[in-house]
């Protein structure tokens, strides 16, 4: 059956060319791979080649015409016993196309009316339900970093799949001494040492969760994940949409984050903002021992890869943890470590101790501060903040990272969508300064939020001097 | 069996090949002309506005994927960059399936949303599909080191070009593969030219002896020569799975279409390109070697021809007629819901 060439696009964004030249006439053979001519296009003159065999019949469009628009016919090609007046016995040529269909289908799939309604544009998503309170009543002190290595050493016995790398974490201990002891329980198949080499080893990483594996993977601050960052979002976070379902990434990247002390600017940020912007990874970022611990018996277990951002000044800070290894909290749940009825103040982090303490100044002065303490951001547990904000009607965040595009700037814009009514006064974020971190001591303390910064912005909220 | 292996005659001096049984030859001879004439399609489907974005066709390589998948087992696992198509149709992918993808339809594989340089296959051990250049080297390490911890046996081809050569990534895999010992068999697919960059403008040295430092044995093949790349192939796969630690194989082959659609190759003469076509053809020459040891007839070659090109025409009509994702799968696979 005679073959219609057709007019090809050449580059995404091309809608017609110029049929410069033809290098094949009339009457010649062709086979697969044949230049038949040349077309210039908005960009550069390219070889149009054949991808059928057979005699060119006709050639439709001649050499020198401009603006000939993509999927125009150009020429006709014969297979053996054919001839032209099969193709074109007149005109318009009634020979078929090269493809049954020229442009693509519409399904109703183009500009629908509105867009289908997604996680992210509905109300207040309530958190997943937890028992996670039901476990205090047998509880036992234990430092943040006792309670990280717990969580990792209980679901390293419970999982086989699950191994820890990164640098220094096996025969040093961990940097932080966060792995003290599990090189000797798990052995160095489990408890993998690896050289300097983040972007490697993070990518390591996510193929072998490609395969099944569910690493943790530490960094030995998430300073040095900026590193490796494209295989956080480009490879775990997006495997999982682009395979349509197949190719599922069950990863925890770990470690400290944020500013630690006099350790200036390449070693003191916030990367928080940073990874709960982007679809497909968990973010989580707790302040207390025993969160420390349920989140990250969580993370191991979560299907998805999950950032777990720790604080290098919590590591040795003690809490009450329960005793019991069914004791577990569920990623995306925030936590009211306060109740109050005149503000609302969120936090995450080291800054919810800074939180607490300004809710001890503001009482003193008779202002009631309710402290959530977000321990995820993302996904975020909107429908008890915004339940609170309708209790107090107002909301003071906190945060150590930049106030640009800032978890604050992020709840300020949720209290449009979802509080607006119930605001009495404008959202105040208290952040990090908008500068790189300094290193002198006095310079570093004004950086970062502090309790009486805190408090001074809720007076501002309550209209108070 | 051994009766029927017969030596096909080499084309060039070296070592003399190991045999490939009729049988063999046949079946790379099918699967190389599948590649082919699905990048064709794939071209034109490019040109009628079908498939959008970019689309790198591995057209002149074909020798390498069929060659290197010839010693893999079924629980070996590959991995490359975005220039992939071949790749998928090696592992044993449906040709519909991939055509689907290209045209962002409900019959893709991974769904219509990954597209040209996204595709995944579980079942087939096809880990990708990755856009970013050199991305896939740690990655595809990393499912070395899932052989190794889980001791299965298996191994990880990892592709990428003379391009993703110079990242830095690269080189911190191949220290860990060799410090761990792990699985993998590098494939360096070097078509000479990283977009529109020659070799020789981007890269200092030899390619195949970028793991030296490593201590990682390093090899060239001509990867024209698909009876070339699967001999080289046995051999250190071999190696590979007897535990020695990763491998590199230096692929020397070329694409005789531009680095992508909208590239029309202004960096290199036509006569270059010409000179590869006529002479260094992949399928040509295997072509050649069947005919001359009259293993096989024209006809029975035309019969392939005419089997290979109708599933490439059931795959192009299948990626057309397959539908658009319902809007709703926008939402879907973010994140496993637990």
């Amino acid at each position: 059956m005679p073959i219609e060439v057709l007019m090809p696009a050449l580059s995404p964004t091309m809608t017609e060319g110029k049929l410069a030249k033809w290098v094949k006439k009339e009457g010649d053979e062709v086979k697969s791979g044949d230049v038949l001519a040349e077309i210039e296009t908005d960009k550069a003159t390219m070889e149009v080649e054949a991808v059928d065999e057979g005699r060119i019949g006709k050639i439709l469009v001649a050499e020198g015409t401009e603006n000939v628009a993509v999927n125009t016919p150009i020429a006709v090609i014969l297979g053996e016993g054919e001839s032209v007046t099969d193709a074109v016995s007149g005109s318009p040529t009634p020979a078929p196309k090269v493809a049954a269909e020229p442009v693509v289908k519409d399904s109703g799939a183009h500009a629908p009316a509105t867009l289908p309604v997604g996680p992210a544009s509905g109300p207040a998503a309530a958190p997943p339900a937890s028992d996670e309170d039901k476990f205090f009543d047998k509880t036992v002190k234990k430092t943040v970093r006792e309670a990280l290595r717990d969580a990792m050493a209980e679901e390293m016995r419970r999982d086989p799949t699950v191994f820890l790398m990164g640098e220094e974490v096996a025969q040093y201990q961990g940097a932080y001494k966060v792995s003290q002891g599990l090189l000797q329980e798990f052995g160095a198949d489990r408890v993998i040492d690896t050289p300097i080499t983040e972007i490697g080893f993070a990518g390591l990483g996510v193929g072998a969760a490609f395969r099944g594996l569910r690493p943790i993977v530490e960094f030995m601050t998430f300073n040095f994940a900026m590193q490796a960052i494209d295989h956080i979002v480009n490879s775990a976070a997006k495997t999982l949409y682009m395979s349509g379902g197949q190719m599922g990434c069950p990863i925890v990247f770990r470690g400290p984050n944020g500013a630690a002390a006099r350790v200036a600017a390449q070693h003191s940020q916030d990367f928080t903002p940073w990874y709960a912007s982007v679809p497909g990874l968990k973010v989580v970022a707790p302040y207390s021992a025993s969160d420390f611990k349920g989140l990250m018996k969580s993370a191991i277990r979560d299907p998805n890869p999950v950032i777990f951002l720790e604080n290098e000044i919590l590591y040795g800070q003690s809490f009450e943890v329960p005793e019991s290894e069914d004791f577990i909290v569920p990623i995306g749940r925030a936590k009211i470590r306060r109740a109050g009825t005149d503000v609302t103040i969120t936090a995450h982090s080291l800054m919810v101790s800074y939180a607490l303490a300004a809710a001890d100044l503001l009482e003193k002065e008779g202002i009631s501060a309710e402290v959530i303490d977000l321990r995820t951001i993302r996904p975020l547990d909107t429908e008890t903040i915004v339940n609170s904000v309708k209790k107090t009607n107002r909301l003071i965040t906190v945060e150590e990272a930049w106030p640009t595009c800032g978890i604050g700037a992020e709840l300020s814009a949720l209290m449009m969508e979802q509080a607006f009514d119930y605001l009495d006064a404008p959202v105040i974020r208290v952040t990090g300064l908008d500068v790189p971190m300094p290193y002198a001591a006095n310079l570093e303390k004004l950086v970062l939020p502090s309790p009486d910064r805190i408090a001074e912005a809720a007076k501002k909220a309550c209209y108070r001097k | 069996m051994a009766a029927s292996r017969r030596r096909p005659k080499a084309q060039t001096d070296s070592a003399p090949k190991q045999a490939a049984s009729v049988e063999e030859m046949i079946k790379f001879y099918r699967e190389m002309l599948l590649i082919r004439r699905f990048e064709e399609k794939a071209g034109q489907l490019y040109g009628m506005g079908l498939i959008g974005g970019f689309c790198h066709l591995y057209i002149g390589q074909e020798a390498v994927v069929v060659g290197i998948q010839a010693a893999l087992k079924d629980n070996d696992d590959v991995i490359t960059s975005y220039r992939d198509h071949g790749h998928m149709l090696a592992c044993g992918m449906d040709p519909k399936g991939v055509m689907a993808e290209l045209t962002g339809r409900r019959g893709g594989y991974s769904k219509g949303k990954g597209g040209s340089m996204h595709m995944f296959s579980r079942e087939k051990n096809f880990y990708g599909g990755h856009g970013i250049v050199g991305a896939q080297v740690p990655l595809g390490t990393g499912l070395a080191f899932s052989h190794k911890y889980n001791k299965d046996d298996g191994l990880s081809a990892v592709y990428c070009g003379d391009g993703a050569i110079n990242q830095g990534q690269v080189y911190e895999s191949f220290n860990m593969a060799a410090l761990w010992k792990l699985p993998v068999l590098y494939v360096i697919e070097n078509n000479k030219y990283a977009m529109g960059t020659s070799q020789e403008r981007a890269s200092a040295g030899e390619l195949h002896q970028r793991g030296a430092a490593y201590g990682i044995p390093g090899h060239q093949v001509n990867g024209m020569d698909v009876l070339e790349v699967r001999e080289a192939a046995d051999k250190w796969v071999e190696y590979i799975r007897s535990g020695n630690g990763p491998v590199i194989l230096e692929m020397k082959t070329y694409r005789y279409r531009g680095h992508s659609m909208s590239d029309p190759a202004k960096y290199r003469t036509k006569e270059e390109v010409e000179k590869m076509r006529s002479e260094s053809d992949p399928i040509d020459n295997l072509k050649r070697v069947l005919l001359e040891g009259a293993f096989v007839t024209e006809d029975q070659l035309k019969d392939i021809d005419r089997e290979v090109k109708a599933v490439v025409t059931e795959a192009a009509e299948f990626a057309q007629q397959s539908p658009e994702p319902d809007p709703a799968e926008l939402w879907t696979d973010v994140l496993v819901e637990a």
